[in-house]
C-alpha cells in the first residue's frame, strides 16, 4: 500500500535528488561555483535568457531543423524501407550497404556534405536526413520483412491481390517496427543537428548556443541551453512515444 | 439455409427479402448442389521427400469431411493445397468441377491471434473479405446480423480482437470465413488453442451453422473424438508417402450432443478408427503408441 502510493513520485524524487546533490557540491564549493553554478542560478538564467535572450530563438530553430530532417527523412525512408522489405533477395543485396553506414557516425560525413550542400542550414538538416532515414530505412524493411505470414495468408485466401494484401496487411504490420525506428530516428537527428549548430558556421540554435556561451565563459547560460536541450530530446520522445501507443494501439499484443 | 451459388448471390434480393422463417432448408431448394472436391494425381514434393505421389480423392460436397493422420503425413499440406496457398508439383485438383481461382473459399486458421488483424475492429475483421465479393452492403449487414444471431454472440463485437478472449476471437474469425458463404470451408485445427470446455461449446455452435448452410468443409484434426463428433466422413491418412488409410462414413444422427461421445454408435467409430490409426502408426516404424 505505501509502496502503490510512493511509486509515481520516484522519478521525481531521483530528480530531487541530484538537484540537491548539485546544490550542496556548489554550495560546500566542492567544485569552482563559477564552473559549475547552483542548480537556482541555472534555472534563472534559463527564465531571463528564454525571457529576453536569443535563446528561445535558438530553441525552436533546433526544433525546426530537427523535425524538417525527420520529415525529409520519413518521405525517402519508409517507401524505400517498404519496398525493400518486401522483397528478401532486394533487401539482402542492399543490407550490406545500409548496415555500413548506419554504423558510420554520421559526423563523419560532415566534411562530405559540405562540399555538396555548402555551410548552411541545407548541410545541417541533409545529415540529419541522412543519419536518420537509414535508422528509419532499417526498421521499416524489417516490420514489413517480419509481417506474420499467417495474417498474409489470411488476406490472400480472402481474394486480395498482391497490393491489397500490402496496403491492408503489411503496412499495418510493419507500424509498430516503423515506429520504434522513427523515434530512434527523431533522437538521433537531433543529436546531428546539434553537432552541427556547434561546428557548421551557425547563427543559432542550441548547439551555437552552448558553444558560444562556453566560448564567451557564460557558464549558467551554457548550462541552461543544455538543460533546455536535454529537455527538448526527452519532449520529443515522449510526444512520439505517445503518437505511438495512441495510434498503434494493438502494438505488443 | 442452402448453399449459396452464384445465381443467388448475384442477385441478393430474393435472399433479403425472404421472411425469417422461410430460412429452412426444407423450403428453399438449393437451385445448383455443389459436386464436391475431385483430385486427380496429385504430387507434392519437398526438399528431401515426396510427400504425395499420384494422389486421387474425392470428397462428397455439402459435407464436412475430418482428416486425420499420423504426425507428418502432410494433414494441413493437403488442405492448403486445395485451398491454393500452398503450390503442388502435379495433378489437378477441381471444385464442383472448377479450379481454385473461380472458387469462392474461406479458411479458419489454428492461430486465430495472428489471423485475426488487431488494427481492425472484431466487426471489422468479420466484413473485411466482404470487400472482395461484389455485395450489396445491406446483403452485407444482413449476413452479420444473421451470424451473430446464429452464433448467440453476447460480446461487444465493437472492441478490437485482442481485447477478446481467445474462445471470442476464434468465433470472430468463422464468422469472417462464414460472411462470404463460402463454396469450401478449410478449418485447420480450429479449437486445438482453446481449453476443453470452451471447445465442446464451439464444436457445439459449429455443428449446428455448418450443416444448416450446407457448406462443402473440411477439418483438420488432431483430436479423433472432436473429427468425428464434427463430420460426416473421416479421411484417414498414411505415413508419408501419403494415401489414403481408410474413408470412413460417420452416420451418427444430428444434432449431436455431448452424449453422443459415449454412444454406442460413437465408440465403435472410434474403437475402428482407432485401430486403422494404430496400424498407420506401426507401418511407419514410428511405433510410439
Amino acid at each position: 500500500m505505501k509502496g502503490a502510493v510512493l511509486r509515481p513520485l520516484l522519478p521525481l524524487l531521483g530528480a530531487l535528488s541530484l538537484l540537491a546533490l548539485w546544490q550542496i557540491c556548489t554550495g560546500l564549493r566542492l567544485i569552482d561555483p563559477f564552473l559549475l553554478p547552483g542548480p537556482v542560478t541555472m534555472l534563472q538564467s534559463l527564465v531571463d535568457s528564454l525571457r529576453a535572450g536569443p535563446l528561445l530563438h535558438d530553441f525552436l530553430a533546433t526544433i525546426g531543423r530537427t523535425l524538417l530532417s525527420l520529415l525529409i527523412a520519413l518521405l525517402i525512408a519508409v517507401p524505400l524501407g517498404i519496398l525493400l522489405g518486401s522483397s528478401e533477395k532486394l533487401y539482402r543485396a542492399v543490407e550490406f550497404i545500409v548496415d555500413f553506414f548506419r554504423s558510420t557516425p554520421a559526423t563523419a560525413v560532415f566534411p562530405l556534405f559540405l562540399v555538396f550542400f555548402g555551410v548552411g542550414d541545407s548541410t545541417k538538416i541533409a545529415v540529419a536526413a541522412f543519419g536518420a532515414s537509414l535508422v528509419i530505412l532499417f526498421n521499416t524493411a524489417y516490420g514489413v520483412m517480419n509481417a506474420r505470414k499467417t495474417r498474409l495468408l489470411a488476406a490472400r485466401v480472402m481474394g486480395a491481390s498482391r497490393l491489397r494484401v500490402l496496403v491492408d496487411v503489411t503496412l499495418w504490420e510493419s507500424l509498430p517496427q516503423t515506429f520504434i525506428g522513427i523515434r530512434s530516428g527523431v533522437s538521433l537527428a537531433l543529436v546531428i543537428v546539434i553537432v552541427a549548430e556547434m561546428f557548421i558556421g551557425s547563427r543559432d540554435g542550441l548547439g551555437h548556443s552552448i558553444l558560444d556561451s562556453q566560448m564567451l565563459f557564460e557558464m549558467p547560460k551554457m548550462y541552461a541551453a543544455i538543460f533546455l536541450s536535454g529537455a527538448l530530446g526527452y519532449g520529443l520522445n515522449a510526444v512520439f512515444l505517445m503518437i505511438e501507443r495512441r495510434f498503434i494501439h494493438w502494438g505488443g499484443k | 439455409m442452402p448453399l449459396p451459388t452464384a445465381a443467388q448471390t448475384n442477385a441478393a434480393s430474393p435472399i433479403a427479402t425472404r421472411p425469417a422463417a422461410a430460412e429452412r432448408p426444407a423450403v428453399v431448394t438449393p437451385l445448383k448442389r455443389n459436386a464436391g472436391i475431385e483430385i486427380k494425381g496429385l504430387v507434392k514434393r519437398f526438399e528431401t521427400a515426396t510427400l504425395y505421389d499420384g494422389f486421387d480423392l474425392t470428397l462428397p460436397g455439402e459435407k464436412i469431411t475430418a482428416v486425420f493422420g499420423p504426425n507428418g503425413c502432410g494433414k494441413s499440406t493437403l488442405i492448403n493445397m486445395i485451398a491454393g496457398i500452398l503450390p503442388y508439383d502435379g495433378g489437378s485438383i477441381l471444385i464442383d468441377g472448377k479450379p481454385i481461382k473461380s472458387t469462392r473459399v474461406a479458411y479458419v486458421f489454428q492461430n486465430y491471434r495472428e489471423a485475426m488483424f488487431p488494427w481492425l475492429r472484431a466487426v471489422d475483421n468479420i466484413r473485411y473479405p466482404l470487400k472482395y465479393q461484389k455485395l450489396d452492403p445491406a446483403e452485407g449487414e444482413r449476413r452479420l446480423g444473421k451470424l451473430l444471431a446464429d452464433f448467440d454472440v453476447r460480446f461487444d463485437i465493437n472492441r478490437y480482437p485482442y481485447q477478446l478472449s481467445g474462445g471470442q476471437q476464434q468465433l470472430v474469425s468463422i464468422m469472417r470465413a462464414l460472411i462470404v458463404q463460402p463454396e469450401v470451408l478449410f478449418l485447420d485445427e480450429p479449437f486445438s488453442a482453446l481449453d476443453y470446455e470452451l471447445t465442446l461449446m464451439m464444436r457445439d455452435q459449429l455443428q449446428r451453422v455448418i450443416v444448416e448452410r450446407e457448406i462443402t468443409t473440411l477439418l483438420v484434426s488432431h483430436d479423433l473424438d472432436e473429427a468425428i463428433y464434427l463430420s460426416d466422413h473421416l479421411l484417414m491418412l498414411t505415413r508419408q508417402p501419403t494415401r489414403i488409410a481408410d474413408f470412413v462414413a460417420i452416420d451418427l444422427p444430428r444434432p449431436r450432443r455431448v452424449a453422443t461421445l459415449s454412444d454406442d454408435g460413437f465408440v465403435a467409430l472410434k474403437a475402428h478408427c482407432l485401430s486403422v490409426f494404430e496400424r498407420e502408426v506401426r507401418r511407419g516404424g514410428g511405433g510410439q503408441l
